[in-house]
Formats: C-alpha cells, structure tokens, sequence
C-alpha cells in the first residue's frame, strides 16, 4: 500500500502510523455529555467502503493527514494534511 | 538416459551430485530433475499421507511429488527443495524425505493398504477416547508420520537480503508473450523489469519447437534478449519469482540468488524484493494438468509438457517406451518431439472420439486409461476403448488434461478468476490487481502467434497508463493453430484416482466430501485437504473442482471458483525475514555513555529500544544486589551520577505554547516563569495516564518537555496531532531534541558540590531553589541546569549538547568517586524512587487514572485537557478502584515479588477475594526493608491494614503493612534542602 | 450417526458408502423462535447450547457464504486461559474447561491438543507483568509456572539466546494452553446443532432486521423474511454493518490480521510460543505446517488480505527468535477481519432493541473463545440475563468506563 502525502510524494504505507477514523479531528467541546465522548472516542460508521482515516507520516515529514480511501479495495483516493481548515468537515 | 543432440546442458562441464548418498553425474545447465532422469532414477519421494513412491511429474516450481532436502556442509539442510527447480551444481547433495528407513522401503507405506480406513476427514471421526490418549499416543504418531523434509534444527546462518525496486513495467515472465511485452515498452524508453522465475529466460521457447519470425524460437528470443540487454532502461532478472500482488502497485519477488551455486562465494542465498511498478504485465503462462485415473500416481507417469522439456531442453528420455494420455492436440504434438528424438512412442491415448490420426505410432481414439501397475516406477497400463481393454507396456506416461493459466496474482486481492468453457479453464477477472494485465498463455491465450499479439497489446495498454507514447512494432510470424479440448477430468473407476498428488487427495476423497454435505468449494477442500499441499492445488484445483461439481450435480461455474493466495511459490522465511536475524530486529539505541559504562563493567539492558547500565560492580561485589545498595546509600548520603538522555526532550516555542500546554497537560502551565521546571500529568483522551515527567520554561513561549522513555515517541506523536488536527491554528511549533542533548543527574547531598567543580561559575543556593532551571557554562560549553530529583536528594540534572556528553559522563564520575560516590544505574534508580514513592510505566501501565495514583486534584478544574471528560466517568473513579499504596512486610527481612496479587488476611487466595496486585518492589538499604508499590482496592482508606500478599509463581505468601507509597522523607525536605 | 474407530473401521471394509450428511440443507422456515445471525463458530455454539442448555429447537442459524467460513476457519488455532482482569479471567478459564470436554460432547474429534504454551518475556519489567499475569491464572484456578532463562532453554532449546534482539529473560508456561483444529471446530459444532433439529441455513445473507415499537420481529433475508421474537447477532468481521440494521453504531472498527503456514514438516516445534517484543506466536499444526501470523496490519479494513510490511515484520520476528525456521517456506498466507473494540475485549450483551441480542468485538482472540461465547450468548438470548462469567462484556462500559483493557492500549481500536 502506498499513500500520497501532500507534502512528500508517494511513499510506502510503512512510514505511516495509522490512528482511526476521522472522527477524532471532531472533538467535543468542555462539557459535552458523556455520549458525545462516546461517540468521538469509541463508536464508528466501519464503512465497509469508503472512509476518511487519519495517518502520521511518522518516518517522514511528521504531518498528520487524512486519507480519503475504500476499506474493501484498500485503494487510496485522496489525502489531505489534517491542519488544512476543511480536514474536519 | 541422455539424446545425443538435444537439449541446452553444456556437455562439455559434467558434474558430480548424490542422492540418497549414490554418486550421479549429471551437466551444467541440469536441474537435479532432469539429472535424475538421465541417470534412469524414477523413484523420488513419498507421498504425504499412504507413503506412496512418487516420482517426477512436473518441470517447474509446481511440482508435488518430487520435493527433497538438499544437504549443506556443517548440517544444514533446505527440506520440500523442488527437484525440478533446484539447479544442478558440482557436489549437490540431496535426500530424499518423508520415508523411513529407505526410500524403497519405507515402513510407513503400511497406510496404503490401510487407505479404505483414511479417507476424507477420518480423524475427525475417531481417536477421541479415552482423551487422555490424545497427546500421549494418537496426537504423537499422528505428527511424526505427517510432515514432508527435516528442518536441521540449526540456526540459519546464511545471508539473506532484501530490497526495494521501482519500474515503469514490470514483465512477469519471460516467454513469448513477455518478451515482445518487455520489448515494447523498452523501446518505448520506460523503466522495465523483466522478472523471470526459470535461470534461463524464454519460456515454453525453452523446451517446445516453432518458428517465429522465420527462425528457432529461442533464436529468435536471444535476438530479443540481447537487445534489452543493451538497453539502459532495462533489468533482466532470472531466477526471480514473483510472489505477492499487494496494494498501490507492489510486488513481491524471491530472486534465488545462489541456489545454483556450490559456494555462494559471499553472495546471499535468496534476496526478497518490493518491486514498486507503474504497471505489471502478467505473462507467466499456463500450468498443464493432469487427469485423474486409477493409480495415476506412480513414478514415471508425468505431464507431456514436461516430457518435451526433458526431451528438448535437457536432452533427456523420460522413458524407453513412452505413452501418451491426453484430451487435446498435446498428444500430437508430444509424440511428434518424442518421435524426432528417436524416443519409442508405445502408444498416444487420445480420449476425444475424433482425435485427428499423424504419425507413426499406435492411436487409441476415444480412450482412456483404467489403470496402472508398477511397483516404484510405471510397467504398464490399462487401455480401455470401444474395442475393450489392452495392457500397454510402457516405463513413461505422457499426460495432458489440458492447460490452466497461471492466474495466480490476478487471485491475490481477492479477484475471482471466471470459467471460459472454450478453454475449459479459468482465466483472470478483468481488472482483478489493479494495473497488473494478463497477457498470453496466463489470459487463456495459447498460440505463439496470439502470445505475441498479445503480450505487445498489454505493454501498450501499460504504456498507455502511463501517458506514454509507444510505437507498434511489427509482429513476428509464428505459429498460430487452434488449442481443442474436449475436457476429461477423471476416469470413472474403482479404485483411487488422484486428483492432489501430493496431499493424496484423490477422485473418492471429493466424492466422500460431497455425500457428507461438505459440498461447497471451500468445505471440499477444508474436509479433503485438496489445495492445501506444496503445490497450493496447482495441479488439482480444477480437477478436483470438476469432480465435485460432477459429484453435486451442478456445473463447474455454479459450484465455485479456484482461488490462491500470496505467495505464488512458497518462500523461505529467512528471505522475507532477511535483515531480521539476532540484533537486526529492531535498532539499537545508545548513550553517549555507553562506551564508559561498558569499560565499568555494567551490564547494559534494554530500555524500549535504548541500552542503559543495569549497575556498575565493583571489585569484591559478587551479585547486583551489593552493587545496587551501594549506589543507593552513595546518592542518600554523598552523590551519584546517572545518565538519564533516553527520556524523551521536546523543544515547545510559540506564543500559544503556554496554551498548547495547558490542553495537554492536566494541571496549568500557562503561568509557569522562565527559569522555573514543573511536574506536569498527561493524559490519553481516554482519560488514562499518558505520561508524566518534568517541563521546564526556559524562556518566554519556549518549553522544554520531558518524556519518559518508553512514552518518547508516543508524546511526540499525541503533541503533533494535537496541534495539526486540533489547533493548527494555534502558534506553537515543536522538535524532539532527545538525541542532540545528553542529560545527566546529579543526585545526593554534595551534588552541588560536585557540580561546582565543573561549572564555570559557581550556583548560587538562592538562584536554584528546587524546580529552577537555566543556562549554565561547563567548561567553556553552553549548557543547561535542571534542580530537579527522581530520588527525593537534593540533585540537578545538567545538559549538554550530546557530542560533549562522553567526556562529561567521564568527568562527573570521576569526581563523583573522589567524594566517595560514583556512577549508579538503573537498579539502583529504581530503589531511590521506590522509596520516594515515585512512579513509573510498572504503575502507569495504560489502565492507570489519575484518580488511581491519588493525582485527581492535578487535573485543573479551570480549564479543559486532553481526557479531562473521560476521566470523569463513573468507572474510572471512586471506592472500587485500585489506588497506589506503599507495602512494608511484617518481618522486613522478608521478600515479596511484584506481579503477586492482594487478599485480605484470612481469605482464600483465589479470583473472587481479589484486593489488587504488587507493581513493583526494592529491597531498600535506607530503610532496612522490603518494600512493595501496588494497587488495591479503594487502597488510599486502608493504610495501616494488614494485607495477605500471595505470589504463586514464586511461592511467597507474606504479610504486609499498608501505608501511603511515600516511604522516605514525606515532606520532601532533602530534595528541597 | 455416531462417529467412532470402530464406525471408520466398519465403513471402510464396505466401501464408506454409509457416511451420511454431516448436517442438513433445509430449507429456511416462515418462523423460528430464534435466529442467529452468522454461521461461524461463535453463532453455532450459540445455537447448539441454546438447544442443548436451554431446550429450544426451533432455531436457525444464517449464513450468507458457507459454515464457519470466518474467522474460525481462518486463525492461527490457538487456545488458552491466561488472562489476568477479572471478567476475562473467568469467561476464558469458562471457556478452556468446555474446550477439554469438546471432543465428548460433539462427538466430533477438534483435535484439541494442550501442548502448552509459552510467553516469552524479555526484561524485569514484562517478568512482574507476566507475574501478575500467573497468579491471576492461578487464583482463578487454572495454570501457570514462570519460567527462567534456563527454564525456556530446557523446553525450547532451539531459541536464539545467545544473540536475539531482545534476550530471553524467561516465560510464564500456561500448559493447558494448546491448539485445536479450527475447521472442526465449527463443523463440529454445525453438526451437534443440526442433529439438535437447528437449521443451518447457508448462502442465506441478513439484508434487514425488522423492528416494531422498539422490539424485534425478524429478519429480511435473500431467501426471504423470517419471523422471530429473538435474534442474535454473531458476525464478528461485518458486525458494524449488521448493527446498523438496527440502527446501531458500534464501538468496533474493523482490522485485517494475516497469518501465515509453511509447507509441512517433520515435528520441530512441540508448544505454541507467543514472542511479545516481537509481536510474533507460532505453533505446529499436525499436518507439520508451522503456522504463525503477528500483529494487525493496523488500518480498518474489510478485504481478507493484508500488505507486505506486517509480513516482513513477522518474519522477522521469527527470524531474530528462532533461525532454525529460516528455510521453512511460507506456504500460504491469509487475512481475517476483526472486530477491534476500544480496550480489546468482546461484547455479549442485550441491545436497546428487545429480542435483539449481540456478541461481537472479539479482537483477535475470538477462536478460544467459541465455546464460552456460545455458552453465554445461549443463556442471554435463552434467560435474558448476562451469564456470570460474561457480566463484564457490556455493550456500554466505554460510556461508563469500566473497561477490560489487558493491553493497556487505550480507547484505540487498532491498538489492542
């Protein structure tokens, strides 16, 4: 597997942590109930499909990026840095 | 025995090989197959399962039967070698495997004549009583008679590589269809890989006449060959496999680097490659199958191709008397090679009615054989046709089911190949890897014209992708006949019939699995064993699918499809391990220390990836217990020097720095003063304890954070996604520094003393109140100073930039042993914060809260962190939690282990009366104690309760004293004196 | 049909025209009193011990490919009980105890072999956690022995101590641990079942799980709808997407986890031994194949197939452990999807929904647990009440935070 990152090229999915779905760029503000942790930590959609899924490019230019690509094909569509305002949406 | 004028061996280099020790000779350019065969050795192996004699039956890396160990000097042995892919080489020994204790006569043979009892799925029905039996007798037998070669036992010390390569095309097979492939996209200036699996590069060329472009074959592939030599752009690899489709256009490869070799002279044995490709091109053929009769299995019986490859590539006659068996124009065309090379063509058996008649020799239309005999090779077989029964005498039969592409990659990510009946055979999904394209013999395509067409078709269509330009270079004439198979699959009979040779599955065994209800694909082949062996159903996968549609009463599409999985060839583990072998696993991290630590003579340990002193003996000390109260009384009552540059630094500057910290840490350090360190609590967002450790603010908006050592990465790593996918708005940037900083502690009363004589100017006591920090001058070089302590002593922590640390290191020691202290390690670290109540990654080992180590009231309620609301949830605190406390034993003297669990005195050391567990534990020379850190149940109520500690695993059971974890000095006075 | 030596023996002297069917192909019913959704190994147990312990018989299993065509069909065979948190320590000692009974009560040989198993440890610290680990092993009155260096050398003398990346300290030996044969496992069980009179119900795939005023009224197959007051779903590796039939989001995100055999050998390794530096556990089937696998592959994914770089890492893992297994070949290499929870342990619980029942989340421990797993599942679908040794898998201990995180990995998936 192969990720594009924005700011390196294309480079083998070993140089990349993987942490979990993009929900984790949404997190709840001070006081949100318990069920809004809930859902930001621990529940997920698991699409079997296309999913949106935070990498690090750890052995390399330490950007955090969110790659748009499809859980069943494990082909990678897109990928943006995490720090670009439109990552969340 | 050998063809005068045939074959591509260099008779000119004979060389000497044994198997099963008889000395044989055969010629460079032979496998140790085609040798054997000179040499009239039929009798290979044995059979997995009824030990039956099996011979060769293949030319390739498919072969089932004849798999052997090939012996090294010094015991080493490669078990499951495939004679008919193993080059021959000067010396080569081999053995031959899974018999006992001949090859001729191996006692186990015995489970032949017991076959009626071993079918499909027997041991799931019996060896159940009485279940003790199970791993004494049954389990036992069952093992030593499965199993194919030995494994030596012995480490494998021969080298292995591995390596990377990128192209714009890789070739996958270099037959006719992958050299006009390579050749296209060579000239059209692309990077090209050519990988090829045989030590020679052409293909079916290799072993089966024809013209193209008005010339041999092979002429007319070395003219191709030696124009991608020339070319830049160009590799040719021989002897490489490729293994492994994977995602993003990789491909794995095992290049037997010197297999053929009898001294690799320095050169690996196998390399394993990741071939990083634009586009593959799949040109790696078809696999010829065999057809299931009676007693199909015996030496001598093998496939026509291989026949002609034996015969034409390495002058070779597999048999006096040949016959053939076949349902398509393979028949006419293996008599023909067998007939031009002066080989007896006994008799062709074609089982299609209207089998076209050409040559001179006995045609039995419409036939098929019923049986065989021959003890340890073929005598003769049974002819069955309109006419009746005949027996044939013959020592070699020619076999020819028909072709099956080699649709092996096209399977691996999970692409179901499709059925063509035109071929009778599967060929591969359209797009099934994406950017791999089959081409040629592997996409159904079996004449040398269509090859040809073809193999240009995919490099365009490669190219193509690419967004390359490519010229269409002009075909060259060949060969272009029609392939007609009329499919034969098994031929009804009452005996066995073999469909996997190798795992002895046979016709019964499928049609057993069908009337027990185990109908579906899968089911047949789990119940059976079909696919499972060596070969990965190479040879039997379509056949034994036939059967079991035929069984079930559906057609072969309907009743399933054949699929493989990665790796196309088995391949050693040492090849994909390569690189991992003793300290290659993972990388070594070293102090500028450790060449002054390992001159003192301390043991370095492992710490996460890093090495640290265990303790630093001293003469007369005779175990690390001495060494370790030493080093801690020298810190409690002079001073000591530790290395501590292993825990994590990170450099934080930014006008939101304060900030960043105040999210990530729990307490506040937005109002922290340069020149001031504070203790700082971080949590996951899971609201468990992350790390902890010291941040010191070394100027305004510029931080320096420490980590623990095992946490270094992981802090890093939470600080960037933090800051990039949470506040990438906040002005605040940050480096680890770990490394280009050595860091030292300097702990006990004199270490100010100490410091002073190596400092440029002396401390002040009144600027360095505990927690200060800030510039200082070693000789000459910038520094900077820590009043920080891990051992409750009055102690600092300078830094350096790391290429002054040896000499620093050095120079604190030394001084340090001059007032009566010196270096400590890791041991006796851990007793000093043990005492102090100190924790570490035994206490915060991912399931801790902060609520647990008594830390609640550091999460500020003034602000949000980082798992401030997870921590709060209901589970995560309160009474039924297991709290930090200290343990004192009763009787001091006593020893008590970490891991032991907790009960109340009196109770039952068992699950349900569990009060927590001891995390870890010191024998404290200041004390004159044991003393123990652990978790128990709602602990912080029960100081002064006695506690039943039970250690199983080191048959302790003590009892102990309760109290806060603080053992030493409470109040903290001596580390702030 | 009742399987035995001396059945084999009498078959074979006649041709072994007698086997019969090892479970029925019906066709599915208007209406059954439960119905489990997924034919694997957790979904059978369940429905053998809920006809077994429970006296039910008018119950489906459906299956949408082929009968323990999942994860119990596709694992690297291992079974134990060396858990040290409470609430697992009991659901896996529950579990190993049905395991030594397994080949009695199926009347099916699964071939569980308790050959022992041993985890390496590699540093003082892993020592007092695999400490710890023992004693818990021991209160809860199975076995455990913490071996030393010479310890290991004695069982295992084929390690590479001398110069591994990271030196044998020692192993805690569990020696009821072992393997068992996965496939007949499941089949095992399918066939306990049918003769119970549960219908086995295969290339029937769930499309939808009908629900009226908050309590479930059956399901909507390819094979049509089918009535039922309960339901259970057991379909670890599609668990999310059955959930949301029903209008649930799970704490599960889905992960491929490879495993790997070689061409057979002759006997060369006798336990199953587990490497934690290196993330790496082998053992030898009876076959003679080493089977062995790692970690995860560490992204979510659905595609029964993993990438190269957790298969390099495997192997060389096994390689800096034990180089003797340098020239055995890999054979063969597959993926599993797991249900990863966020503190790695499973799920057997009542939904929101009534009738509607889950056990699901069960990382990649799932295979050693099947028996349990089942057991309890029956006893919640039957009693509707969680079983005693399953009272901690609650579908909601992530809100509250009370969880069973023996890795102490923490809230993400992937890690445990």
């Amino acid at each position: 597997m192969r990720i594009p990152c924005p700011l390196c090229g294309p480079r083998d999915r070993r140089e990349f942590y993987y942490y979990g779905a993009d929900d984790y760029l949404r997190r709840p503000e001070e006081g949100a109930p318990p069920e809004a942790w809930d859902a930001y930590l621990h529940l997920r959609d698991n699409p079997a499909g296309v999913t949106r899924d935070l990498w690090h490019h750890e052995m390399g230019c330490s950007a955090w990026l969110v790659v748009t690509r499809n859980t069943v094909t494990h082909e990678v569509i897109s990928v943006r840095l995490a720090s670009e305002k439109e990552a969340a949406k | 025995m050998r063809l005068q004028g045939k074959g591509l061996i260099d008779r000119t280099k004979p060389l000497a090989f044994r198997f099963d020790g008889t000395q044989y000779t055969g010629f460079a350019g032979d496998t140790l197959a085609s040798a054997l065969l000179a040499n009239g050795v039929r009798l290979v192996g044995r059979s997995f399962k009824y030990h039956r004699p099996r011979g060769i039956l293949t030319a390739g890396s498919e072969e089932p039967n004849a798999l052997v160990e090939v012996l090294e000097a010094g015991g080493q042995q490669t078990p499951n070698t495939r004679a008919t892919v193993q080059e021959l080489y000067e010396g080569l020994a081999a053995r031959s495997q899974n018999r006992f204790p001949s090859l001729k006569r191996d006692l186990l043979a015995v489970n032949d004549l017991m076959s009626p009892f071993f079918g499909a799925g027997f041991y799931y029905k019996t060896f159940m009583w009485p279940r003790a039996f199970w791993e004494t007798i049954y389990e036992p037998a069952i093992r030593r008679a499965a199993g194919l070669g030995k494994l030596s036992g012995k480490h494998d010390e021969a080298l292995y590589e591995k390596a990377f390569a990128f192209c714009d095309v890789l070739v996958i097979g270099s037959g006719p269809a992958g050299l006009m492939a390579a050749l296209t996209a060579a000239r059209a200036g692309a990077e090209v890989i050519l990988a090829e699996e045989d030590s020679r590069m052409g293909g079916r060329l290799l072993s089966d006449a024809g013209e193209i472009d008005g010339q041999e074959g092979l002429a007319w592939a070395s003219g191709v060959l030696a124009e991608l030599r020339g070319l830049p752009n160009v590799r040719l690899m021989t002897r490489t496999t490729v293994t492994g489709a994977y995602d993003g256009g990789t491909l794995s490869a095992l290049e037997r680097v010197s297999h053929h070799l009898a001294d690799p002279a320095g050169r690996p044995r196998e390399c394993f490659w990741r071939i990083v490709a634009g586009r593959a091109v799949l040109a790696a053929g078809a696999l010829e199958r065999p057809i299931a009769f009676e007693d199909n299995d015996r030496p001598g019986i093998m496939l026509a191709s291989a026949v002609r490859s034996y015969v034409n590539r390495w002058g070779v006659a597999p048999g006096r008397k040949v016959t053939i068996f076949a349902n398509n124009d393979t028949a006419r065309q293996t008599a023909d090679v067998l007939v031009a090379a002066g080989v007896q063509v006994a008799a062709v058996i074609d089982s299609r009615a209207d089998a076209p008649t050409t040559g001179d020799y006995r045609l039995y239309r419409g036939a098929t054989i019923v049986g065989t005999q021959g003890r340890h090779g073929l005598e003769w077989i049974s002819v069955r046709d309109a006419n009746g029964e005949r027996r044939v005498e013959t020592d070699c039969l020619a076999v020819s089911g028909g072709w099956n592409p080699t649709v092996h990659l096209t399977c691996h990510m999970n692409g179901r190949p499709v059925w063509n009946p035109e071929i009778a055979a599967f060929v591969p999904a359209e797009n099934a890897v994406p950017g791999l394209i089959p081409c040629g013999a592997a996409a159904g395509v079996f004449s040398t014209a269509g090859c040809l067409a073809d193999g240009q078709r995919a490099a365009l269509a490669a190219l193509d992708a690419l967004g390359r330009k490519a010229p269409t270079l002009a075909l060259p004439k060949a060969e272009d006949g029609t392939y007609a198979i009329h499919p034969l699959w098994a031929v009804e009979g009452a005996r066995r019939a073999w469909l996997d040779f190798a795992n002895d599955v046979t016709v019964k065994d499928v049609k057993l699995a069908a009337q027990e209800n185990f109908s579906s694909v899968e089911h047949m082949k789990r119940y059976t064993t079909q696919g499972m062996a060596p070969d990965q159903g190479k040879n039997s996968n379509v056949g034994a699918l036939a059967v079991l549609a035929d069984a079930t009463g559906r057609a072969i599409p309907e009743t399933g499809t054949t699929t493989f999985r990665p790796p196309f060839v088995p391949t050693s583990i040492a090849a994909m391990g390569a690189g991992g072998r003793a300290a290659g696993f993972a990388p070594q991290r070293f102090t500028t220390s450790h060449a002054a630590s390992v001159e003192r003579g301390a043991p370095m340990i492992e710490a996460g990836l890093w090495y640290r002193p265990s303790y630093f003996p001293r003469p007369g000390e005779t175990n690390w217990r001495e060494s370790c109260d030493r080093e801690v009384q020298f810190v409690r009552e002079r001073v000591g020097v530790c290395d501590v540059s292993t825990l994590g630094k990170i450099d934080i500057q930014g006008a939101d720095a304060g900030r960043f910290l105040d999210l990530v840490y729990t307490n506040t350090f937005s109002t922290l003063k340069p020149g001031r360190v504070r203790y700082g609590l971080m949590l996951r967002e899971d609201g468990h304890v992350m790390d902890d450790g010291t941040t010191a603010c070394l100027g305004e908006n510029h931080y320096l954070m420490t980590t623990t050592t095992a946490a270094a990465g992981l802090v890093m790593r939470h600080l960037e996604f933090v800051h990039q996918a949470l506040h990438p708005d906040w002005d605040v940037r940050f480096i680890s520094v770990t490394e280009q900083w050595a860091q030292f502690a300097v702990a006990g009363p004199r270490s100010r003393d100490l410091l002073n004589s190596i400092l440029d100017e002396k401390l002040k006591p009144e600027d360095w109140p505990f927690m200060a920090c800030g510039p200082v001058r070693v000789g000459g070089v910038a520094g900077r100073l820590f009043r920080i302590s891990f051992s409750g002593e009055h102690a600092y922590e300078v830094a350096v930039p790391a290429r002054y640390g040896a000499a620093l290191f050095r120079d604190l020691v030394a001084r340090a042993e001059t007032m009566g202290g010196g270096a400590y390690g890791m041991e006796a670290l851990n007793v000093l914060r043990i005492e102090k109540g100190l924790i570490t990654h035994a206490e915060i080992h991912g399931r801790t809260t902060a609520f647990d180590i008594g830390a609640e009231k550091m999460i500020s309620a003034k602000k949000d962190c980082i798992g401030k609301a997870a921590a709060a949830r209901p589970g995560m605190i309160g009474p039924d939690r297991d709290q930090l406390v200290g343990l004192r034993p009763l009787s001091p003297g006593k020893a008590i282990g970490a891991g032991a669990h907790l009960f109340k005195q009196g109770e039952a050391a068992k699950r349900e009366n569990d009060q927590g567990y001891v995390t870890s534990v010191c024998w404290s020379p200041t004390l004159d104690s044991h003393l123990g850190l652990a978790f128990l149940r709602n602990g912080r109520a029960r100081h002064g309760e006695t506690i039943r500690l039970v250690d199983h695993m080191r048959k302790t059971d003590v009892l102990c004293e309760v109290c806060d974890p603080v053992f030493l000095d409470p109040t903290g006075g001596r580390a702030r004196g | 049909m009742r399987y035995s030596g001396l059945k084999v023996i009498t078959e074979g002297l006649f041709g072994n025209k007698g086997w019969r069917p090892a479970w029925r192909n019906p066709e599915p019913k208007a209406e059954y009193d439960a119905i489990i959704i997924g034919g694997g190994g957790h979904g059978l147990s369940t429905a053998y011990y809920l006809a077994r312990n429970h006296g039910m018989r008018n119950i489906a299993v459906l299956e949408k490919g082929y009968l323990g065509g999942g994860n119990v069909g596709r694992n690297t065979t291992i079974v134990r009980a060396n858990y040290f948190l409470p609430g697992n320590s009991e659901f896996y000692s529950h579990s190993l105890k049905l395991w030594e009974g397994l080949e009695a009560e199926l009347n099916y040989n699964v071939m569980h072999s308790q050959r022992g198993l041993i985890n390496l440890f590699h540093s003082d610290g892993q020592r007092d956690a695999f400490a710890r680990r023992g004693n818990s092993m021991v209160n809860q009155g199975d076995d455990a022995i913490l071996l030393d260096r010479d310890g290991v050398r004695e069982l295992l003398p084929y390690l590479d101590f001398e110069q591994t990346r990271f030196p044998i300290y020692g192993g805690l030996l569990h020696p009821r641990g072992g393997t068992a044969r996965h496939d007949a496992v499941a089949w095992g069980y399918a066939r306990g079942a049918d003769r119970r009179g549960v219908d086995l119900i295969q290339n029937c795939e769930v499309t939808g799980i009908d629900i009226e005023n908050g309590r479930v009224t059956g399901v909507q197959t390819t094979r049509g709808a089918i009535r039922a007051r309960k339901v259970g779903i057991l379909v670890a590796g599609r668990s999310g997407q059955v959930a949301a039939m029903a209008g649930m989001r799970l704490p599960i995100e889905s992960h491929v986890l490879q495993a790997f055999v070689t061409e057979g050998l002759k006997p060369v390794i006798d336990h199953v031994i587990s490497f934690g530096m290196g993330h790496f556990y082998i053992s030898q089937s009876d076959k003679g194949g080493l089977v062995f696998g790692g970690d995860i592959d560490f992204y979510a994914s659905y595609a029964s197939r993993g990438n190269l770089p957790m298969v390099e890492h495997v192997m060389e893992a096994g390689m800096t452990l034990m180089p003797m297994i340098g020239r055995a070949k890999v054979l063969r290499s597959w993926g599993g999807i797991m249900d990863m929870t966020p503190d790695g342990s499973p799920i057997i619980d009542k939904t929101d929904i009534d009738g509607l029942f889950i056990d699901c989340g069960w990382n990649y421990g799932g295979f050693k647990a099947v028996p349990a797993s089942g057991w309890c599942m029956a006893h919640l679908m039957a009693t509707g009440e969680s079983h005693a040794v399953a009272r901690r898998f609650r579908l909601n201990r992530f809100l509250t935070g009370h969880l069973l995180d023996e890795e102490g990995t923490g809230s993400q998936h992937n890690l445990h």
